[in-house]
């Protein structure tokens, strides 16, 4: 148990001393070794094989499946960050496609935020208890505003209230979904742990529950980018910092996930899981086919990351929608879209920084003039469309064969033609960048910026040939509690 | 406790009136001065130290610190009232009526569904969330906006005492918590946004969209 209480308190002390050292030396030296020893401690947290469940916090197949995630995400994006940061604390910067100056953020409340960004997302992980869930997701709202307001210029100003009000807003929802939680309960019970939910599941009142459903999975499903409540997601996500959106890609949106995956096991437990997969299908297919008309000649190849962002969530809540192996499938995709989308976006800053603009049309040749990150860019492409050999094919096959097993006909059939969709508007503007001839000479990459990415689009290689049996159990038993089932 | 519950609906049918801000930020005070009270009105539940802790420090932040916070924006910002909002007064309060009574059908429907037994505050509660909504989508000011959110958050704070006793106290401490650095970050984004454009509008906060304008394209000049 204090193993875990550690993985929450360990970075939010870290983060608060980060706010007040002055030395730059010294505070990389404290992210480093706080993201070391946390990925370290997930690890030996994952392999001692005992799950300790509490009153508060606890460790259950969901925790141990997204835990050591968010924790190698971090991992990689510190070492990839503290060399993006000294490239960008050079003040003031310009900003190529305004044309104008603009300071960043001091150091020391990027530093502290980010930490303080990976505490609670723990938190969000651990939580066994909705209320202290619902605390936690809005403090990773409050802990990431900083970090996109982080180029102090109008546009990510905007990018951030946008982020903050409409986050604040829905997650406010949530909270009054929580109290009709506690509702659903007759009184005498310990109400919002999860666990005892779970356990007197037989006495829940179900109306209420219903309808804590609908309010969580707005409040959350905002959070989560799912279409059509995923405003905020575009904008945050390609004015942000790099380091920051791969982190809010690749983590924050599970997170989100995970709230709405709690009152569903809930839901199963109380047998009205058909009720949540019914609005679960509605918004997952909603959100792929938004997403894939704003991917469609989209101009600004962030942003295109940011609408994928949207589509990849939308397969998630379709996959618990449908049930049965798709259950399997969309944690098996969360794992993987993870990888490969924060790997994206640590790749297109580094392309930010050598081209200086966000625009599909002004980059050309990358191949020939990063060679490196050329490269694994377009690599990251074959990744997010879920083509073979990498785990997002696997993935998406599995929730397409589910879908079809259980006579889905109609899910199935959207669920191809978005993914056909998307594959196609995201081809053109990766083939422009990627290939023809550059105008400019060949850069050197340093090792820190492309090594991250490199490693995470590896592992997203191998879980595509190769899942590991531990993992396969840990995903089953994780399916089996949401009402699906395991390979 | 009723009596009470009528006034956070008149507080509410206040602020969808208020042109100016200085009267929306009274109106907050008195919501979170009434929400201080109702816990100890709470029939059923045991006044513990507990309740005593967390009446107190909602009543600290949601009628005194808060609503300070946003008067010390509003007197940086030289904007005294909302001008020329979305949706008109008249057509506000009118849609406050038309709100209120959702929120008493709402409130019935669930008072019905059992293990809930304060309809009233229930249906102000749930006015209160609706008017904050409402205040955050018609307005265009974005200190307005923050003002609704705060709003919406009393609403849910006050749908909340009817099941405080569910409730943990030390979640309840969060939540303040979480809302009250919510609203501090809104304020500090204010005095950002209103150095940053010289207004706090959150209508002409429209730069980011899909078909974006590149001024240094058009030969922008650098400032």
């Amino acid at each position: 148990m204090s193993i875990l209480w550690a993985l929450i308190i360990m970075p939010a002390v870290a983060g608060a001393v980060s706010f007040f050292v002055r030395s730059d030396r010294f505070r990389h030296a404290i992210w480093i070794l706080t993201a070391m020893s946390h990925f370290a401690l997930s690890v030996a947290a994952v392999l001692s094989n005992i799950r300790p469940v509490g009153a508060w916090i606890g460790f259950d197949a969901l925790a141990i499946l997204f835990l050591p995630l968010t924790s190698l995400l971090f991992l990689g994006i510190t070492f990839y960050g503290t060399g993006y940061i000294a490239r960008n604390q050079v003040t003031p910067d310009f900003d190529p496609d305004t044309g104008s100056l603009f300071r960043s953020v001091p150091e020391a409340v990027f530093t502290g935020c980010m930490l303080l960004f990976l505490s609670s997302m723990c938190l969000v992980i651990l939580s066994r208890h909705f209320g202290l869930q619902w605390v936690a997701i809005e403090a990773t709202t409050l802990t990431s505003t900083p970090l996109i307001y982080y180029h102090r210029h109008r546009r990510s100003l905007e990018a951030a209230w946008k982020y903050l009000l409409i986050c604040s807003v829905a997650i406010a929802l949530a909270l009054l979904g929580v109290f009709f939680i506690a509702l659903s309960v007759p009184a005498g019970y310990e109400s919002l742990s999860i666990d005892n939910l779970i356990r007197n599941a037989a006495h829940i009142n179900t109306k209420w529950l219903e309808m804590a459903f609908i309010l969580l999975l707005i409040g959350y499903g905002t959070k989560m980018g799912l279409a059509p409540l995923h405003t905020w997601l575009p904008d945050a996500h390609s004015e942000a910092p790099s380091p920051v959106s791969a982190m809010l890609s690749g983590a924050l949106l599970n997170c989100a996930f995970i709230g709405i995956l709690r009152l569903q096991q809930v839901c199963v437990a109380a047998g009205i899981g058909s009720f949540g997969q019914h609005l679960l299908i509605v918004f997952g297919l909603l959100s792929m086919g938004m997403a894939g008309v704003f991917i469609l000649r989209q101009p600004d190849y962030k942003r295109l990351l940011a609408y994928s962002s949207v589509e990849h969530m939308g397969i998630l809540a379709t996959g618990i929608g449908v049930g049965g192996i798709a259950v399997f499938g969309a944690l098996l995709h969360a794992v993987n879209h993870s990888l490969v989308k924060s790997m994206l976006f640590m790749t297109a800053g580094n392309i930010l920084s050598a081209t200086n603009t966000k625009r599909v049309e002004k980059v050309n040749g990358l191949c020939q003039m990063l060679p490196v990150s050329g490269t694994i860019w377009f690599a990251g492409f074959l990744a997010i469309a879920g083509s073979p050999p990498f785990g997002t094919f696997i993935s998406e096959f599995t929730i397409l064969k589910s879908a079809f097993d259980q006579g889905h006909w109609i899910t199935a059939a959207a669920f191809l033609t978005f993914l056909s969709i998307v594959f196609v508007g995201m081809a053109g503007p990766f083939i422009h960048m990627c290939f023809g001839k550059s105008s400019q000479p060949v850069k050197r990459e340093s090792w820190l910026s492309v090594a991250p990415p490199l490693i995470f689009l590896f592992l997203s290689l191998i879980l595509g040939i190769y899942i590991p049996a531990h993992m396969t159990d840990i995903l089953t038993e994780a399916a089996h509690c949401l009402g699906g089932a395991g390979l | 406790m009723n009596t009470l519950s009528g006034f956070l609906i008149v507080t509410c049918f206040l602020l969808l009136g208020a042109s100016r801000l200085k009267v929306s930020v009274r109106m907050l005070v008195a919501q979170g001065t009434i929400l201080g009270i109702i816990p100890f009105l709470h029939e059923t539940g045991t006044i513990d130290a507990m309740t005593w802790l967390v009446a107190a420090s909602g009543f600290f932040l949601k009628g005194i610190i808060l609503p300070w916070l946003l008067l010390h924006v509003l007197n940086q910002s030289a904007i005294r009232r909302e001008i020329e909002p979305y949706v008109g007064y008249n057509i506000s309060i009118l849609s406050g009526i038309v709100l209120l009574a959702l929120s008493c059908w709402v409130a019935m429907y669930l008072v019905a569904a059992g293990g809930y037994n304060k309809p009233v505050l229930m249906a102000a509660a749930l006015f209160m969330v609706l008017t904050g909504f409402f205040l955050v989508i018609s307005r265009r000011k974005a200190i307005t906006q923050a003002l609704g959110y705060l709003v919406m958050e009393n609403g849910i704070y006050a749908a909340g005492v009817g099941v405080s006793s569910e409730f943990n106290a030390i979640v309840e401490l969060g939540v303040l918590l979480d809302v009250s650095v919510g609203v501090f970050l809104m304020g500090i984004m204010l005095f950002h946004i209103n150095r940053e454009f010289d207004h706090i509008d959150a209508a002409r906060l429209s730069e980011l969209n899909d078909n974006p304008v590149f001024p240094a394209d058009e030969g922008g000049t650098v400032r």
